[in-house]
């Protein structure tokens, strides 16, 4: 059978510049009839005090995954299409070492089933050839899966998928769009000589 | 162009961030700018369009430097979006009810749409001047007489011809379809004066969503008669003398027309629950026991759409090639479609006819005035209101739904952080906000995010939590739409300290279900 997205060779790309914060990813994750009325995509809200920008944030499924290394149960499983799967129910131990090792800060223990779920890419969907309920209903396709000609096609911006944190080289299977290839920057300041320095010129006027 | 960053604005090139009201100024000198520097489409505007002389005329003391007093956004920068309209092969421009809850909403929208006439952008891809609308059916609504001035088929109430061709769609006498009447604020107005004595509302919670509460609530109460249609019991229908148990949209079917002016197929997903009944069952039984059955006999919706047909043929929104089956099998069909094999219209002027009787567009001059109420000595500060994502119109539907109510609870004031220090306010103290209307207090959310002459309020919650007893009750004299967007009020601390809980905020802390 020929998938309409094949998840092994799909992109799921993360582009936060477009996140307007609707929260329509959350309200879709808690519809999944795998973990029904549990969200497991984080919708972070970076300094509202600040600024306005919101961060969706799903699991990045690492090729090495670091809540999979740390798992003393052996509990946390990647599958053939590199889709890292919630813990297995009969394994975990939710001792919630996965909580504070991953990088991305994804997994959750949820105390009321002394387990630990995350975000598995909607596997039930997507291993049909369907998109996962958050990208199925972004409506500012800030959370986009296709195929990769698809993207080519339709979006701008350059894939990124390989993670720095401190001496740790991080590569995922989740992408983020980036302006150009090359380094990210994820610290989120103020960018020098952007209106957003001064939304209303209030330096000027002063 | 917006008083506040929202994230969309986030994602601009270039902001205006004005002073509420100021639009028109800013529309003005875009519109100067593309003159003087001949961003113009010369063969568009001799082609299809009449008045831009007049037009352009009407702008010729906007500069750059006028605009910049006027709305406090940079000469630089309103010209750079003047280039970027002027010089790019296409494009679009979107606005919501941001410059239409004015007194001069009208203008806004005219000033708007001579920005797309003057640069040739209409009837083409990538191309055109849009009104989003903040309801699934607010075009179809619009187009087939939800306000009181219209017929079916975008017709006039006030046109002999248009009425004849109505009336005999509908089998009564012409003398029989009523004049022009009133507009919702209009028709408040009026109950305030003893000029109505009796209401019937469908849907309808002007308690959250009018203007001046207080002088709402007191006008429902001098009712002498009040039925209300509604599906659960608002704020409103608890003035009601019989309240008529209506219906959600997922318990009837029928279309929506959308924005693009594609009719689109709603199916019920449930029945209404008890004694409900769906609200056009209601209508039909009120005209029954009034003696007019003749004039209501349907006993489905699709024969109601067959009837619109009828209605529209020959208007500018014409649906009389569409049929419900068309709606179904082709995922809606765009109007006009005058008959049953027109494949319908996706684009609106293509070729660039317009639906004036000589084909041609026209332009609107729109000379500059000022908004109704602006701060004084008394009323500093600009109040604007507006909507939060979570909430939706008057809150009668998503301030029952808890995932939605932890979003964002209640109301919340929010102010720039000069503003917030000039009065002695910190993030999260209760604040006083007064207007010659009425007072609320509120918590105060201190951001960076809106000019620091401008406090917003979010306006879904009824009671002593409606923004709107600030606002004022002064009206667009086309449209009828009253000055949501711009109050004079007065901002000081109250006692205590507010929850000022934005659930967006927690989730960094990993409280996000």
């Amino acid at each position: 059978m020929t998938l309409a997205i094949d998840p092994a060779t799909a992109v799921f790309a993360v582009d936060h510049s477009r996140c307007i914060g609707c929260r329509a990813c959350v309200q879709a994750c808690a519809e999944c009839d795998t973990h029904r009325g549990v969200s497991m995509i984080h919708l972070d809200t970076v300094d509202r005090a600040a600024s306005t920008q919101t961060i969706p944030q799903v699991c990045m499924h690492c090729e090495d995954p670091t809540c999979a290394e740390v798992c003393p149960a052996d509990a946390i499983k990647q599958n053939e299409d590199g889709v890292v799967q919630s813990s297995l129910k009969p394994r975990c131990i939710a001792c919630s070492n996965c909580v504070y090792a991953c990088p991305f800060g994804i997994p959750k223990m949820v105390t009321e089933y002394e387990q630990m779920m995350k975000c598995d890419m909607c596997y039930d969907r997507t291993s049909e050839g369907l998109k996962p309920m958050c990208a199925s209903v972004c409506p500012s396709e800030a959370l986009w899966y296709g195929t990769r000609e698809e993207f080519e096609r339709t979006r701008r911006g350059t894939l990124v998928r390989d993670w720095q944190f401190g001496n740790q080289d991080v590569r995922t299977k989740v992408a983020i769009v980036a302006d150009e290839p090359g380094p990210v920057d994820i610290y989120i300041g103020k960018k020098s000589g952007h209106w957003l320095d001064d939304p209303f010129a209030l330096e000027t006027s002063r | 162009m917006d008083p506040r960053v929202t994230p969309a604005a986030r994602t601009a090139d270039v902001f205006l961030g004005l002073r509420p009201g100021t639009d028109l100024a800013v529309l003005s000198a875009i519109f100067r700018v593309l003159v003087e520097r001949d961003w113009l489409d010369h063969d568009f505007i001799a082609a299809h369009s009449n008045g831009f002389d007049e037009a352009a005329a009407a702008v010729s003391g906007a500069t750059l430097a006028w605009a910049e007093r006027v709305s406090g956004v940079p000469a630089a920068r309103i010209e750079q979006a003047a280039e970027l309209w002027g010089t790019s092969a296409t494009g679009m421009l979107l606005h919501a009810r941001g410059i239409e809850h004015h007194t001069k909403g009208v203008d806004n929208v005219l000033a708007c749409i001579n920005l797309g006439l003057a640069t040739g952008k209409y009837g083409k891809p990538g191309c055109g001047v849009n009104t989003i609308t903040g309801q699934g059916n607010g075009q179809g609504g619009r187009e087939h007489g939800h306000k009181c001035d219209q017929l079916p088929g975008n017709r006039d109430i006030t046109n002999p011809e248009h009425r004849e061709h109505v009336a005999s769609v509908w089998g009564c006498d012409e003398s029989e379809i009523p004049g022009k009447g009133l507009t919702a604020q209009e028709i408040m107005d009026a109950i305030g004066a003893g000029e109505i004595k009796g209401l019937l509302s469908i849907c309808f919670n002007p308690l959250v969503s009018l203007p001046d509460a207080n002088f709402t609530r007191a006008a429902l109460d001098s009712l002498e008669f009040y039925a209300a249609i509604d599906f659960f019991m608002s704020e409103t229908a608890h003035h009601a003398d019989v309240v008529l148990a209506g219906s959600l949209h997922e318990e009837d079917e029928g279309t929506v027309t959308t924005l693009e002016g594609r009719v689109v197929k709603i199916n019920a997903a449930v029945t209404p629950p008890g004694n409900a009944r769906r609200d056009w069952e209601i209508i039909c039984d009120l005209a029954d026991r009034l003696g007019r059955h003749q004039y209501f006999p349907y006993s489905s919706t699709e024969e109601m759409f067959e009837e619109l047909r009828r209605a529209s043929a020959g208007g500018s929104a014409d649906y009389a090639g569409i049929t419900w089956q068309r709606v179904v099998d082709e995922q809606g069909v765009f109007w006009p479609c005058p008959e049953e094999g027109h494949p319908g219209t996706p684009r609106l002027f293509e070729g660039g006819r317009f639906f004036h009787p000589d084909g041609k567009a026209r332009f609107i001059p729109t000379p500059w005035r000022e908004s109704a109420e602006v701060p004084d000595d008394e009323y500093p500060v600009y109040l604007t209101t507006g909507r939060v994502i979570s909430q939706y119109l008057s809150g009668t539907q998503t301030r029952r739904i808890g995932a939605l109510v932890d979003q964002y609870p209640e109301p919340l004031c929010e102010m720039h952080p000069r503003l917030a220090s000039d009065l002695g306010i910190a993030d999260g103290d209760v604040v006083r906000v007064e207007s010659r209307r009425g007072e609320m207090t509120l918590p105060a959310k201190v951001v960076e995010t809106i000019r620091p002459d401008t406090v917003f309020i979010p306006y879904h919650w009824p009671g002593d939590k409606a923004a709107n007893i600030l606002t004022h009750r002064d009206i667009d004299p086309i449209s009828g739409i009253p000055e949501f967007k711009i109050s004079a009020v007065r901002v000081s601390k109250a006692d205590g300290r507010g929850d000022v809980r934005d659930d967006r905020d927690l989730t960094l802390h990993g409280d996000d279900r």
